[in-house]
């Protein structure tokens, strides 16, 4: 086999493992567009913050202790013990359920029947607002996250490639880690929203918010809800994008690659946040493999934007988004 | 009548305030606490603070003349670093340290026409290293020009003198900073012998998945980074990841702090950065740091990054500030000295083993001169390598010279031809 060819599906192996990772920001995105029609701007900050709490739980470290120390001239930092990961997790997990229903309270409660622009402007001012109290609360040092997942080259891919063509084939244990939890993830939701009581409560909600308050549903509870799924899918994402870099403030930009994953799979639909994933994953590895010699590499950022301008010319609503028609 | 009154009152506060402003030394900041690059911005930050606080704690400021600091936060934005720039320029600052090349390069026009000398250590424009064009701006004791070139003399010194026939990879942080050291790599390539790749990553750096395939099918006997902030800790992750021999990996000196190896954890084991000075708090100067700073809770920030490399830097950039300061005073006869006699004394800055010495610091920063003609210092840097066992770097050579006689030459293309654009006569300033 011509080694070209080798490298490329390499390549879109890789690609496609990378996908996954774009795909668990863009699930929060959807889950919060489905749900109550809002554009998140905050999710990937919300992904910074979880991550950061999550660290901040492992270490035992004081939150606002810099605050603290300068209000009162303390030298607090840290409560001298170390919380187990299976501890810590579920920790963070009640933070960001407080944190939805503080977002509902503080912020979506007075924003009812506003314009979604408005909405979107409250995540706006969210992202900036969470950005900081992340920073006062548990410091701009990078931090690193360790929740025991493996890491580093797969011996097991690089054996069995390497028996059938000669050559191993390079992926990042993570990453595969990071494909399996996607799934169980996706599986989950799926089960979630079909089979439970507040599952459909929130289908019924996305389907038609006015049909759902008539049948008393609670509209306010499920805001609280949607937030609190998308912040574990946030926390999801934190862990496995911490995991490969650091929990540090770029962890929020990541909400920059779920964008053309999510004009491609169209902002209501979780299998689309994972078809679309996969396909600006493949698509942007595979681009850069072949374009790179001739154009000096660095095409990731803007590839995936051109690749979603290009599906959003012929199919706006994305590939499993909902069609948009309004009757005059 | 009420308006006259309050007229009055403003004047006298006025008359009675401006003196003492006059009468402090102004050191602006312009810092980056927020923002994706914020890890590297704050050691800094605060050990340039930090230094500074010493010298007003400890010595009742330069010459008799207190020190003031004030910081604007730019988030490592080259737009918000100019609006710092506007804010600050009417205010006499004696010396401006963007920390950040898209600033500098912004700024450099800007200080020009209004007289402000600039400090760009280590970053920034490398052909400023001309001081008859570019007249307010100093890149001492290092540029990137300096430090590609001393990894290549590592690197020559490593493979017995010969480079013939190797393929190192250049892993750049894709803006006007990653691209600084490519022509530099690229001629020492002609020179040498080596096959020279290149590889850009898109900032933050956070992705870098193709990058490292390719370096993994390429396989370069080296890979040199030009990185930032969460590139940085995201390339030795990845160097890691396919079994890179971390050795081979060298960084230049914004690619070595304990910020970016940490998060790797035992997999940075082994990975190699330029130094451009020490690092650590075993110098004699942290005993007054400790007591007049730290002890007294004087301290920028959290005070958590005293001793680190980032913190090291910044405070090497105030000491050698006070330093310009001092000569500034030194060539004038006065104490509360101005920009325009601030850049006499940095253009006649001269940093001896003992001056260090005296300051607390011995063999912390290379010996070095400043001329007029070349704004530049000696380049020399160390290379240090990272034990993630004890958690700390180490100093593995001595002051390593680049190729200065290559670095001058083309120093001078690159500044002739910005005088050229610029309609500019290079020559000294009386």
């Amino acid at each position: 086999m011509p080694d070209t060819l080798l490298f490329a599906m390499e390549a879109t192996l890789n690609g496609l493992t990378a996908g996954v990772m774009y795909a668990l920001v863009a699930l929060g995105f959807v889950l919060i567009f489905k749900a109550s029609g809002i554009f998140n701007f905050a999710q990937g900050v919300m992904a910074l913050f979880a991550a950061l709490t999550l660290v901040g739980f492992q270490s035992g470290q004081i939150p606002f202790s810099h605050l603290i120390n300068a209000m009162f001239g303390t030298r607090l930092h840290h409560f001298g013990w170390n919380m187990p990961t299976l501890l810590a997790i579920p920790a963070t997990v009640l933070v960001m359920i407080l944190l939805a229903v503080l977002v509902e309270r503080f912020i979506l409660k007075h924003l009812v029947n506003q314009e979604p622009i408005i909405l979107f402007m409250a995540t706006i001012g969210l992202a900036y607002f969470l950005e900081g109290v992340g920073d006062i609360m548990w410091g701009a040092e990078v931090k690193a996250l360790d929740v025991g997942l493996p890491k580093g080259m797969s011996g097991a891919v690089d054996d069995v490639t390497f028996a059938w063509f000669g050559y191993g084939f390079y992926i990042d244990r993570l990453e595969i880690w990071a494909a399996g939890i996607a799934a169980l993830l996706v599986a989950a939701l799926t089960v979630f929203s079909q089979y439970t009581k507040q599952g459909r409560a929130l289908r019924a909600v996305a389907d038609d918010h006015q049909a759902a308050l008539s049948v008393g549903i609670s509209l306010r509870f499920i805001w609280v809800l949607t937030w609190s799924i998308a912040g574990i899918v946030a926390l999801v994402a934190g862990i496995m994008w911490g995991s490969k870099s650091g929990v540090q403030f770029s962890l929020s930009l990541i909400a920059l690659k779920a964008l053309p994953v999510l004009i491609l799979g169209g902002f209501t639909s979780i299998p689309g946040a994972i078809i679309g994933g996969l396909i600006i994953g493949v698509g942007e590895k595979l681009f850069d493999f072949f374009m790179s010699p001739i154009i000096g590499g660095a095409t990731e950022n803007w590839f995936a934007y051109m690749l979603a301008l290009v599906f959003l010319l012929f199919r706006p609503q994305g590939l499993f988004g909902e069609r948009i028609i309004e009757r005059v | 009548m009420k308006m006259t009154r309050l007229a009055a009152t403003f004047a006298a506060t006025m008359i009675a305030t401006g003196p003492a402003l006059a009468e402090t030394l102004h050191f602006p900041s312009l810092s980056y606490r927020t923002g994706p690059f914020a890890a590297g911005g704050i050691p800094f930050a605060d050990g340039y603070s930090d230094y500074l606080t010493l010298i007003n704690e400890r010595d009742g400021g330069i010459g008799g003349v207190p020190i003031r600091q004030t910081e604007c936060e730019t988030a490592y934005n080259t737009e918000r670093g100019v609006e710092c720039y506007q804010s600050i320029r009417g205010d006499n600052p004696l010396v401006l340290q963007p920390l950040s090349t898209g600033i500098t390069y912004q700024l450099i026009p800007r200080t020009m026409e209004d007289g402000i000398p600039m400090h760009t250590m280590g970053y920034g424009r490398t052909s400023a290293v001309n001081g008859e064009v570019f007249n307010w701006t100093f890149n001492y004791p290092a540029n990137y020009w300096d430090g590609a070139s001393v990894i290549i003399n590592y690197l020559l010194d490593e493979n017995d003198g010969s480079l013939e026939g190797k393929k190192i990879a250049l892993l750049y942080h894709n803006s006007a900073y990653g691209r600084e050291p490519i022509p530099t790599l690229t001629r020492l390539s002609e020179r040498h012998g080596y096959e020279l790749l290149t590889i850009g990553v898109d900032s933050p750096g956070q992705e870098q998945g193709s990058q490292w395939l390719q370096i993994r099918r390429e396989r370069p006997d080296y890979v040199v980074m030009w990185g930032w902030g969460v590139m940085n800790p995201t390339a030795i992750q990845e160097a890691a990841n396919i079994r890179f021999p971390m050795e081979n990996f060298i960084g230049v000196w914004w690619s070595g702090s304990q910020q970016d190896v940490r998060p790797v954890g035992a997999g940075a084991h082994g990975y190699k950065a330029l130094a451009m000075h020490g690092t650590g708090m075993d110098y004699p100067i942290y005993e007054d740091m400790q007591r007049y700073v730290i002890d007294a809770g004087k301290y920028a920030g959290t005070g958590d990054e005293v001793g680190t490399v980032l913190y090291s830097r910044g405070m090497y950039a105030a000491m050698l500030a006070v330093e310009a300061a001092k000569k500034a005073q030194e060539i004038h006869g006065v104490a509360a000295i101005t920009p325009a006699m601030m850049r006499d004394g940095m253009a006649n800055l001269e940093i001896t083993e003992e001056l260090m010495a005296e300051l607390g610091l011995p063999n912390f920063g290379p010996a070095f001169s400043v001329s007029c003609q070349n704004h530049g210092g000696s380049g020399a840097a160390m290379i240090q390598q990272w034990d993630a066992n004890a958690g700390e770097w180490n100093l593995i050579t001595d002051w390593i010279e680049p190729d200065r006689e290559l670095i001058m030459e083309m120093a001078m293309e690159d500044s002739l031809a910005f005088a050229a654009e610029n309609n500019m006569t290079p020559a000294c300033l009386n």
